[in-house]
C-alpha cells in the first residue's frame, strides 16, 4: 500500500506527535508498505529518507502553547505537489485540527483520508468556536483514530462521531535489549521513577516519601529519577543522608530512560490520576523491571489487575513502601511477574499497533493487503 | 443611483449562489461517502460470516459449537435488509460464546491452518467494528448538514433517502483479538 503520513509539527523539535509519526512510519515500512512522511523541517540533511520536508516551521501560539507549524501559499503548493507525486492509496493525517500542513493536505486530498487525534486537553471555547470553521474539512475524513480514551472523549464532545481508539505503540525490543548501567545499581536494590518532578499527579513527592522509609530498612537501595523539573530544588528537599542514593537523570534521552528501566529491579509508578493509558508502564515491563503502580483504572488495565505487575493503593505512602520492600525481598514473585509481563507487552509493540492501523487503511480504501 | 442597487443585488445573488452550490457539493460528496462506507461495511460483514462458516466446517470445534456457528453465520448472510443488524449482532454474540475460552483459543492456534483462519476471523471482526463506526461518522456529519435551514428550505438533499446509522453489536471475542 502507498501511504502518505502528514505530521503538522516540526521534526526539528521533540514531541509526542512527532515521535509517534516517526515510529509509525518505521513500523509500516517494516510491514512492507511504501511510506512517505510530509513534515515541516528546517534542514534537509539528517532527516530519515522517507521524510519530505515542507520547509521552515514558524512558532505560533496555538491552543495554549507554542506550536512550530508551517503554512502559506508556498507550503500549500508543496503539499499539493507531494500529494500528486505520491499517488497515495491512503493519506494519514495527524492532528488535523492544527493550523498547519495536515489541514492543508486535508483540503487538497483526493484519496481516502484517515486522521489521528492526539490532544486531550483542548481548551473547549476555542475548539467550539473553531469547530464550525473546521467542520467542512473534517467531513472529508473517512476514518478517525484517537490515541487515548481522553482524546476520544474530547473529540466526541466537540465534533461528535465515533472515533476508534488505537493507543501509541512501544518498540518493545528497544527496551528489552537495552543495556543496563552497573554504575547506577544499588547494593540493596534499585528503584526507578519516571515523570516530571513538578507535576503533582505524577506522584514524585510520594515516591520520595516512600523511598525514605524504604532506605531505613535497606540502606544501600538506590533511586533513579528520570524526568524534567527543578532538580536542584528536589535534591535540596531530600534529607542530607539520602542525597547520595538518588540519581537525578533529568529529561533523559530514550536510551538513558531505557537503560534506567533496565537497571532497576522495580519501577514505581505512583501517579495519582490524569493518565489516559500509562505507556510508561509498558516500557518498564518491556525493559524487564517489575512494575509497582498505583491502582488507578488505566494502570489496572495495563497490568491485567495485578497479573503483570503489582498494585498499591493510590496515594498511600505506607502501602507503597511496604509493597516495595516485600517485592525487593521476594525474588521469586518478581521473576513470575516479569515473565508474565514480557509476554503481555507484545500486544503494545509497534508491529501489532501498526497492523491495527493498517486495518483502518483497508477499511477506508476497500483494499486488502495480505 | 439605481444602478448601484442592481449591482449590489447581483453581487449578493452570485455570492449566495456560490455558497449554496458549495453546500450542495459538500452534501453530495457526503452522500457518496455514505454509499462507499455502507458498501465497505457490507463487504466486511460478508467476509466475517464467510470465515465463521469456514471455521464451523473445519472440524476443529465440537459439533455443538459448529452447529451454532453455522446457524448464526447463515442467518447473518440470509438476513433481509431490515433485520441484518440483529442477525449480525447475533453472530457477534455466537462468536463470543464459541471463542470464550482464552486457553482453548490459544491451543487451537497451535495448528497452523487453524491459526491462519483464526487470525483472519480476528481481522474480520475488527474491520466490521471499524467499518460500522466510520459509516456512522459520515451519517452523523451528513445529518448535521441536512438539518441546516438552507439545506431544508432549498431541498438541497433532493430525493436522497433518509439517513440511518447502523446499530449493531460488533464487539469481537476478547480471546481472539487479545494480541
Amino acid at each position: 500500500m502507498r501511504i502518505g503520513l502528514v505530521c503538522p509539527y516540526s521534526l526539528d523539535t521533540p514531541g509526542g506527535v512527532q515521535s509517534h509519526v516517526r515510529d509509525l512510519a518505521e513500523a509500516l515500512i517494516g510491514l512492507g508498505h511504501y511510506v512517505s512522511v510530509l513534515a515541516p523541517s528546517e534542514d534537509e540533511q539528517g532527516l530519515p529518507s522517507y521524510v519530505v520536508p515542507t520547509g521552515r516551521a514558524i512558532a505560533v501560539p496555538y491552543n495554549g502553547s507554542v506550536a512550530r507549524v508551517s503554512f502559506g501559499p508556498l507550503v500549500a503548493a508543496r503539499v499539493r505537489r507531494w500529494l500528486r507525486d505520491g499517488k497515495f492509496d491512503v493519506i494519514h493525517l495527524h492532528e488535523p485540527a492544527t493550523p498547519s500542513i495536515s489541514l492543508l493536505a486535508l483540503w487538497a486530498a483526493e484519496s481516502p483520508v484517515v486522521a489521528t487525534f492526539h490532544t486531550s486537553q483542548i481548551r473547549s471555547r476555542a475548539m467550539s468556536a473553531s469547530a464550525s470553521i473546521l467542520r467542512p474539512s473534517l467531513e472529508k475524513i473517512s476514518g478517525r483514530i484517537a490515541v487515548s480514551e481522553y482524546a476520544r472523549d474530547t473529540f466526541v464532545q466537540h465534533i461528535g462521531g465515533e472515533p476508534v481508539v488505537i493507543p501509541n505503540g512501544v518498540y518493545v525490543d528497544r527496551y528489552a535489549n537495552a543495556s543496563a548501567r552497573p554504575d547506577w545499581r544499588g547494593d540493596d536494590g534499585t528503584l526507578a521513577f519516571v515523570g516530571r518532578l513538578d507535576e503533582p499527579r505524577k506522584g514524585f513527592a510520594l515516591a520520595l516519601g516512600a523511598f525514605e522509609k524504604i532506605s531505613a530498612e535497606r540502606p544501600g537501595v538506590r533511586l533513579l529519577v528520570v524526568g524534567g523539573g527543578d532538580i536542584d530544588r528536589a535534591r535540596a528537599s531530600l534529607p542530607v543522608s539520602l542525597r547520595e542514593q538518588v540519581n537525578f537523570l533529568g529529561r533523559a534521552s530514550d536510551e538513558d530512560k531505557a537503560a534506567a528501566l533496565k537497571t532497576a529491579d522495580i519501577y514505581i509508578a505512583p501517579n495519582t490520576g490524569g493518565e489516559s493509558f500509562g505507556i510508561v508502564l509498558v516500557e518498564g515491563m518491556a525493559a524487564g523491571s517489575t512494575v509497582l503502580a498505583s491502582n488507578i483504572a488505566p494502570f489496572r488495565r495495563v497490568l491485567g489487575d495485578g497479573k503483570y505487575g503489582a498494585l498499591f493503593r493510590s496515594g498511600d505512602l505506607d502501602d507503597l513502601a511496604d509493597q516495595t520492600l516485600s517485592l525487593l525481598g521476594d525474588q521469586k514473585r518478581r521473576a513470575a511477574l516479569n515473565s508474565e509481563a514480557s509476554l503481555a507487552v507484545r500486544r503494545y509493540d509497534w508491529s501489532s499497533v501498526a497492523a491495527r492501523i493498517v486495518h483502518v487503511y483497508e477499511t477506508v480504501t476497500g483494499q486488502e493487503v495480505r | 443611483m439605481g444602478w448601484w442597487y442592481v449591482a449590489i443585488a447581483i453581487v449578493v445573488l452570485v455570492v449566495l449562489g456560490l455558497w449554496v452550490t458549495w453546500t450542495a457539493n459538500r452534501l453530495d460528496r457526503m452522500h457518496h461517502r455514505i454509499d462507499v462506507a455502507r458498501a465497505s461495511l457490507a463487504t466486511q460483514l460478508l467476509r466475517r460470516s464467510g470465515t465463521a462458516l469456514e471455521l464451523a466446517t473445519s472440524n476443529a470445534l465440537d459439533p455443538a459449537r459448529s452447529l451454532l456457528l453455522v446457524d448464526s453465520a447463515h442467518q447473518a448472510r440470509a438476513a433481509a435488509v431490515h433485520d441484518f443488524e440483529s442477525a449480525e449482532s447475533d453472530l457477534s454474540e455466537a462468536l463470543r460464546a464459541v471463542f470464550a475460552d482464552e486457553d482453548e483459543v490459544r491451543s487451537l492456534g497451535q495448528n497452523p491452518d487453524l491459526a491462519q483462519l483464526l487470525e483472519e476471523l480476528a481481522g474480520d471482526c475488527r474491520k466490521v467494528e471499524l467499518a460500522r463506526r466510520f459509516h456512522n461518522d459520515v451519517v452523523v456529519s451528513a445529518r448535521v448538514l441536512r438539518s441546516r435551514r438552507r439545506v431544508r428550505w432549498l431541498r438541497l438533499a433532493g430525493r436522497a433517502s433518509e439517513l440511518h446509522s447502523v446499530d449493531l453489536d460488533d464487539e469481537p471475542p476478547a480471546a481472539l483479538v487479545a494480541d
